[in-house]
């Protein structure tokens, strides 16, 4: 049975160049890279290299970038510890309602901390308006954390507007990066950004490495005590597979990124135009401000978990919602938050494209994915209210 | 320990909220890159380095000015004496 990999927000195949830059540091290169001799001096070296990559990927400097064990731990790094190195100047963090679990967790940690924590509501198509930023601010306000993309719908926020409400008001911007960073062009100089969180599994690196860009000046209150490694702001002996990994994946994403955008895009564009067609199925998400390779719909009356599992059973592996959102059989909160009816977002499905599948596979996909909505639509007992979609028009649900 | 005021640093190094022993490690690499008869400002929140700071200027033969503690975190003042 052809096998179709459609869930790269979930995490990427690693690249095969990469697992080659990573083999020598799992066996004879197997030093700490806080010895002194030649063994710790290779890890170190490895690091160091790897961490000019990164910087070079996002156009930071190589002493900006601190290595992580994630994305989630890069997101909690920030957010605790910029609010906790900023709280004699104010107590107050700004986050969106469209953040990963390890933003909103962190920020409800702020709050029984005693912070005080806006969330800030977004579109219908998952944006956050700079303006509702504006209001939001307080003079108490430190910190505001808004997500580039988000992997459930693929929507790209407008975050230079965010930054230069912020920079009005002296506030440090930090944006989680994990969905777009090596898949579209991240220049933290460019976005103004004080804080970004990037994960190497996101582009073809290994799972275990990530990164939080930290804008040289920044103060920042270690998440993890110990030593002296990422000069004294993230203890712990570095995992050097990973992070050599994570270098070699991010210099290939530099060369590569324009050719894999440009090779995704018309991919998403093929499966969102003819989605688009079948009746009672909505797209989520931004049509054109979107991540190269998403495609993200709700389909009315089905649950999503069902649409996944038949799927599975063609062969064709996707997502519906976040994971955990998944796991626990909830009505997606980033779907809500953008007003998507509880009923809608049940039936919520994301294909996330990458560089290894082909216009065949999308061929496949396209094949199946209208037979499996049939096949629901038909056992449905919500089926009656089908076939309700105006021409061309956005599909709504029934009151 | 010895406190002062209005100490005018040639270079000043910011290592609030970094762990220990940076307090020593960047002390050491950026004593370096001074010339003779510079000072050095070192800010930190580490309340470890109220004895390391003067201890290693002893140790080493620089001469270490004074400290300004700001209520967060202190300022160490190092004048750069040897070669």
């Amino acid at each position: 049975m052809r096998k179709c990999y459609f869930d790269h927000v979930a995490t990427n195949p690693l690249h095969p160049d990469v697992l080659e830059a990573m083999m020598p540091y799992f066996k004879e290169e197997f030093g700490n890279p806080l010895s002194v001799y030649e063994y710790g001096m290779n890890a170190k070296k490895a690091i160091e290299g790897a961490r000019e990559k990164v910087a070079g990927l996002v156009n930071a400097k190589p002493a900006e970038i601190i290595f992580t064990s994630s994305g989630a731990e890069a997101n909690n790094f920030a957010l605790r510890g910029i609010a906790l190195a900023r709280q004699n100047e104010g107590r107050h963090v700004l986050v969106s309602r469209m953040e990963h679990h390890s933003i909103l967790n962190s920020a409800r940690f702020l709050e029984k901390s005693g912070f005080a924590v806006t969330y800030l509501p977004v579109d219908k198509k998952g944006f956050v308006d700079p303006d509702t930023v504006k209001k939001a601010i307080t003079k108490e306000t430190v910190l505001i954390s808004v997500i580039h993309a988000s992997s459930e719908v693929g929507t790209i926020e407008p975050i230079k507007e965010i930054v230069k409400v912020a920079k009005e008001n002296n506030i440090l911007v930090h944006t989680d990066a994990v969905a777009t960073t090596g898949n579209i062009p991240v220049d933290v100089r460019d976005l103004g950004v004080d804080l970004l969180s990037m994960a190497a599994h996101q582009f073809y690196g290994p799972k275990g490495a990530g990164a939080l860009f930290v804008k040289q000046g920044t103060r920042i209150v270690p998440l993890i005590y110990g030593g002296i490694q990422e000069t004294g702001r993230r203890a712990g002996t570095e995992n050097v597979p990973a992070i050599a990994g994570m270098g070699k994946a991010a210099e290939l994403a530099q060369k590569e990124l324009q050719a894999r955008m440009d090779y995704l895009r018309p991919l998403r564009d093929r499966v969102i135009d003819t989605m688009a067609n079948v009746k009672n199925v909505v797209l989520t998400g931004d049509r054109e401000n979107r991540l190269p390779g998403h495609a993200s719909f709700c389909v009315e009356y089905i649950e999503g978990e069902a649409m996944l599992l038949l799927l599975a059973a063609k062969g064709i592996f996707s997502a519906s919602g976040s994971a955990c959102s998944s796991k626990a059989l909830k009505a997606s909160p980033v779907l809500l938050s953008m007003g998507v009816p509880a009923g809608l977002a049940q039936g919520s499905i994301v294909f996330s494209l990458g560089r290894g599948n082909t216009p065949e596979d999308v061929d496949y996909l396209l094949g199946e994915f209208p037979a499996v909505i049939k096949r629901l639509r038909d056992i449905s007992p919500f089926s009656e209210g089908w076939g309700d979609k105006e021409e061309g028009g956005e599909c709504t649900v029934k009151k | 320990m010895k406190f002062v005021e209005n100490v005018k640093p040639d270079v000043t190094t910011d290592i609030v909220y970094m762990m220990c022993p940076m307090h020593l490690l960047k002390l050491e690499e950026q004593m370096k890159e001074l010339e003779q008869g510079q000072i050095l400002e070192i800010m930190t929140d580490y309340d470890g380095a109220l004895e390391d700071i003067p201890a290693w200027c002893d140790k080493t033969g620089n001469e270490f000015l004074g400290m300004e503690d700001s209520g967060d975190f202190f300022k160490f003042y190092i004048k750069k004496l040897t070669r």
